[in-house]
């Protein structure tokens, strides 16, 4: 899988598991602030995403992650994807 | 409940007493029970043979609700065999009475990790499934040595009270996503564990109860199953004493 598919795939997941519409699901897209996320939303989608892709994320590496870009790259380097 | 899915339920520490008599209240049901043990297969074995014999669907699955990895692979076996677990009744428990000032640490450790520890891990292996299906319950057996102080039992009352500090956080945390996180409080209830009690400490415990009477496991058990119930949908963070009076 490359970059480009990865991110399209972690987006659409997102956008089905915050109930948002994919266009709003861009890579600059805030959780909290654009999308409406709160912390248990997201420990759902980051569940759906470990599921999906086979990952584990702990929760310390999903501190940092503030938008839809960060979750992207964050699952990106578990499955060694690069850019 | 997920429409037209059998519902299925884990009790753990259920080859015998409250456990056993949980198992046999929601194979009545019509769930799908899980029976956990962790020393004591036949007990086990025993309970899915009665809950058969009453028309249920069970099986035996070995857990030590210390150990993660036991946890993780019982709940493994348990989605394989029967599906994801949608109901979980925390009752494995573990007492072992001694005054504070003389009790062994190792004795306190067994406690903390038994009652309260091993609640937690059963419920965060739970979650997934309930958050993704947006329906669960949990009901964890707490005491009722978690609402008033007994002397000789700082370590059990302690986890006890732990563990509905944690039924009232987790009924906050996932309580928007229609699952329900509950405890009940058993008084003195007739099962092995309350075998080592002396003659004294049953008076002083009956004369406290105005029931004039201990509890039967099926009593505690038939509670568990109303609250693990679809109709119990708004019970949250509830902490229901069965316990003949001892704590009212
Ligand atoms: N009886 C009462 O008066 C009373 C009052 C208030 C609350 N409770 C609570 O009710 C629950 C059930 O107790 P009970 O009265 O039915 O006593 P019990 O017959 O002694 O049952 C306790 C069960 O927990 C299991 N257990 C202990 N440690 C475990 C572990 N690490 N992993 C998995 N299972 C474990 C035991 O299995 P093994 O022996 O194989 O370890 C046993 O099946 C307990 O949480 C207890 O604290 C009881």
């Amino acid at each position: 899988m490359d970059m480009p598919e990865l991110e399209s795939k972690v987006c659409k997941i997102l956008a089905e598991n915050l109930s948002v519409p994919e266009s709003q699901v861009t890579p600059k897209a805030r959780f909290q602030e654009d999308l409406d996320a709160d912390s248990l939303d997201l420990v759902e989608a980051v569940l759906a995403l470990e599921e999906e892709f086979g990952v584990t994320i702990p929760e310390e590496e999903m501190e940092g992650v503030q938008t839809v870009g960060q979750a992207v790259q964050l699952v990106a380097s578990k499955m060694g994807v690069g850019a | 409940m997920p429409e037209g899915e059998r519902t299925v339920a884990l009790v753990t520490g259920a080859s015998r007493g409250i456990g056993s008599a949980t198992c046999l209240a929601l194979a009545r049901t019509g769930l799908a029970v899980a029976v956990g043990y962790r020393s004591d297969p036949e007990g086990a074995e025993e309970t899915v043979a009665k809950a058969r014999a009453d028309g249920g669907t069970a099986i035996a699955v070995s857990i030590d609700v210390r150990d993660e990895v036991s946890v993780d692979g019982a709940f493994g076996r348990v989605e394989a065999e029967l599906g994801r677990v949608r109901v979980l009744v925390n009752n494995a428990g573990y007492t072992r009475d001694g005054l504070a000032v003389k009790y062994a640490t190792e004795q306190w450790d067994a406690t903390v990790e038994t009652n309260l520890t091993g609640a937690f891990l059963c419920t965060r292996r739970a979650l997934p499934g309930m958050l993704k299906a947006r329906w669960g319950r949990i009901v964890n057996v707490a005491s009722a040595a978690a609402l008033r102080g007994n002397a000789g039992q700082a370590a059990y009352s302690a986890s006890k009270a732990g563990l509905v500090g944690l039924t009232k956080s987790l009924a906050r945390e996932v309580g928007g996503r229609g699952i329900t996180v509950n405890a009940v409080c058993p008084g003195f209830v007739h099962t092995r564990m309350t075998e080592p009690q002396s003659e004294e400490s049953r008076q002083r415990y009956l004369e406290m109860t105005p029931a004039g009477r201990f509890g039967t496991p099926e009593e505690v058990a038939s509670v568990i199953a109303c609250l693990a119930g679809p109709e119990a949908g708004y019970v949250n963070g509830a902490v229901v004493s069965v316990d003949g009076g001892l704590t009212a």
